[in-house]
């Protein structure tokens, strides 16, 4: 699948000898308006990918600040319908950055995976992570999202071992996310030494690009990872301020969203540099 | 499990599949942790010492077998089929629960694992779970959903008494769903030293397998117990379904017997023509959620809603997979009974027999006064009497308008 944006992406940063920033934020949180917001406002601040959760009610791998970021949206009314309704409006503007959807199976399945496959690139996504679909179960949802040109992200976690990760690469695409902590999301964050050693068994293993996450709250931990792998994702972070800026009734949540990602994507950019002087 | 081909005893198939139900629907994280639970269990089945090892303490610390006790002024106030009771509630612990946790505990220290966590609804499996660790030694975490804690009391002490930490949840709907996925979360988060003690025939699997494995016994001591009071097969077997353990437990040895008529029964809570019930066959749809594919409670978008029943033990939006299944190709008859009707239940059983059950099989003795004034006198019923009602009698009183 040459040619399409993560791929383009992906080349893009490498060219300028960088890692990609991927930030995270639940869609419809707090409410689809101050959402929409938020991701027209998320490349200008420097996000190149932009991974966007799927509400769900039972959200079994995150920790707190996602689960009340996908009670907020949920409670604001979000539909997987009207998450895609609003990145469609999105790409009216921005046809470059790649859209990546991540999230549990239960409401893709009651969406029906061909429709939501065919409704999602129409939509303009690029692909989708699905946390509880491990490759033995994947067999549901592939070909749809194969027949309409999506990535399935699959997931390398700290307990992939060698003998388990030709299982997570066979039929892996875009991307491959290394999630850097067993746990759930908001999770302490890993050692840099034992990203950098993970990061550098998994690119034996594959040529797609690395991502690093869970556990990256701050510039300068991202700063750290982008060191060693193709991109970084922030999502915690700043699904935390979504949150308190929402307690407060803020209208500014969009530019406060902003600035953080632009203090995020400022230590990515500069991570290399840093390490070669 | 070697049933023969073509027989309805020999799912799951080698992924986990009853049907389109069950699998392994985990995050990554967990899945090298399921493959290897997986392998352990293949090995301790294989093992006569692990077998050997589970049946004495089945003997000597639950107090197997169970007796089958026929219900002599319940058969007669509702004038039809002999009804028999499978006593679980005698277990130690009061409840067919411990069968399962002194297996997976046993499976446990095989593998090493050194902490052990658990959800609980109605605080039977907690109390089990924190009995069997106490028993061989190890630390042992409990999630119970806030609300739960509330109607439970006794049993939340139970658990402190034995030595278990009892973590409240307070997100969702605060009780048996919410529970599990914090136990899962504490789970993926502590994969290398903790084994997770499920407590019903669902989740990913082998846990559907293993946890009804682990159940049949019921059914293995009443079908040889039936055999030899009354010389034949039961006409009718009658459980109670929250995730489906007790009732996977008594019907699994039987479903190859095509004359033997299996009935599971959901809560039906207020009523299935209301949105406060907990009857995943009759009112859900086929979802993936806690690790496999089953029958639930949610609305169009997927999202899961929430349960509702009187018994905290059955207060859940799923059911194990291979009840979607049973249910699916029509073997297994799946009925409901309302919070009302359950208390008529609990009442008539604790006046005719001096029996107090637990909320949760008073689900199955409220079907059975419905069914056996409709069958003859010389037909047979087995009830699952899972669990004793100690627990049960402030929610009891609180129903019936009595303050204590
Ligand atoms: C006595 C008793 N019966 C039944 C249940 C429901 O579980 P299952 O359907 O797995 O038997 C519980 C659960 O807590 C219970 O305590």
């Amino acid at each position: 699948m040459s040619g399409d944006r993560l791929s383009a992406r992906f080349a893009a940063c490498a060219a300028q000898g960088r890692a990609a920033l991927v930030t995270f934020v639940t869609a419809g949180d707090p409410d689809l308006a101050t959402s929409a917001g938020i991701l027209a406002a998320l490349p200008g601040a420097g996000a190149d990918i932009i991974e966007l959760g799927m509400p769900f009610t039972d959200p079994m791998a995150d920790g707190p600040a996602i689960q009340r970021g996908n009670l907020r949206s949920l409670g604001g009314g979000t539909t997987l319908r009207a998450l895609l309704a609003m990145v469609a409006e999105f790409r009216q503007t921005d046809d470059s950055t790649p859209i990546v959807l991540m999230g549990y199976f239960n409401p893709i399945l009651a969406f029906g995976p061909e429709r939501f496959a065919e409704a999602a690139r129409a939509a303009g996504i690029d692909g989708c992570i699905v946390v509880d679909l491990p490759p033995e179960e994947a067999g549901e949802l592939v070909p749809a999202l194969s027949a309409h040109g999506l990535h399935l992200v699959r997931l390398a976690t700290p307990t992939t071992d060698a003998a388990r990760l030709p299982a997570v690469l066979s039929g892996a695409s875009g991307f491959l996310y290394y999630v850097a902590v067993a746990g759930i999301t908001g999770a302490n964050s890993a050692a840099t030494a034992d990203i950098a050693a993970a990061v550098a068994r998994l690119k034996a293993a594959t040529s797609l690009p690395i991502a690093v996450g869970f556990g990256v709250r701050t510039p300068e931990q991202a700063a750290a990872i982008a060191a060693h792998a193709d991109a970084v994702v922030v999502g915690s972070a700043l699904v935390d301020a979504i949150g308190a800026a929402a307690e407060d009734r803020a209208n500014d949540i969009p530019a406060r969203v902003a600035a953080q990602v632009a203090a995020l994507a400022q230590a990515v950019r500069t991570a290399r540099k840093e390490l070669v002087q | 499990m070697n049933a023969d081909v073509g027989s309805l005893r020999a799912g799951p198939d080698a992924n986990g599949h009853f049907g389109q139900f069950g699998g392994r629907y985990v995050a990554e994280t967990l899945m090298p942790l399921i493959l290897e639970l997986e392998q352990a269990y293949i090995a301790a089945k294989a093992d006569p010492s692990f077998q050997a090892e589970l049946d004495d303490l089945l003997k000597h610390y639950v107090g197997r077998p169970s007796p089958l006790y026929f219900a002599p002024r319940l058969t007669e106030e509702l004038g039809g089929a002999k009804i028999y009771l499978k006593r679980d509630e005698l277990n130690h612990t009061g409840a067919h629960k411990i069968n399962n946790c002194i297996g997976q505990i046993l499976l446990a220290r095989r593998m090493g694992k050194t902490r052990i966590i658990a959800e609980t609804g109605a605080g039977q499996h907690g109390v089990a779970t924190a009995t069997v660790a106490a028993r061989f030694g190890l630390p042992c975490t409990i999630y119970m959903g806030a609300r739960d804690i509330e109607r439970q009391a006794p049993n939340v002490f139970r658990m402190k008494l034995l030595g278990a930490e009892v973590k409240a949840v307070e997100s969702g709907s605060r009780t048996l769903k919410d529970a599990m996925n914090e136990a899962l979360r504490d789970w993926v988060t502590n994969v290398h030293d903790t084994f997770y003690i499920i407590g019903t025939a669902a989740g990913p699997h082998p846990y559907p397998e293993l946890v009804r494995d682990l159940q049949t016994v019921i059914g293995r001591e009443a079908r040889a117990q039936i055999l030899e009071y009354e010389g034949r097969l039961p006409d009718l077997l009658v459980a109670s379904i929250g995730g489906g353990s007790n009732a996977i437990g008594l019907f699994h040895p039987f479903l190859d017997d095509k004359d033997v008529r299996i009935v599971g029964i959901e809560a039906s809570g207020k009523g299935l023509n209301t949105d406060e019930h907990a009857a995943s066959l009759a009112g859900g749809r086929a979802g993936v959620l806690h690790g496999n594919k089953t029958m639930l409670l949610q609305d169009e978008d997927g999202q899961i809603t929430e349960a509702h029943s009187i018994s905290a033990g059955l207060d859940y939006p799923g059911i194990g997979p291979e009840h979607a299944w049973l249910h699916a190709i029509g073997r297994v008859e799946y009925q409901s009974a309302t919070d009302s009707e359950a208390l008529d239940g609990f009442q008539l059983l604790c006046r005719t027999e001096g029996i107090i059950p637990a909320l949760e099989p008073s689900h199955a003795i409220a079907a059975v006064a419905r069914i056996a004034p409709t069958m003859g006198k010389d037909q047979i019923i087995i009830a699952n009497l899972c669990g004793r009602g100690d627990k049960d009698i402030f929610t009891v009183a609180a129903a019936l308008g009595v303050t204590m």
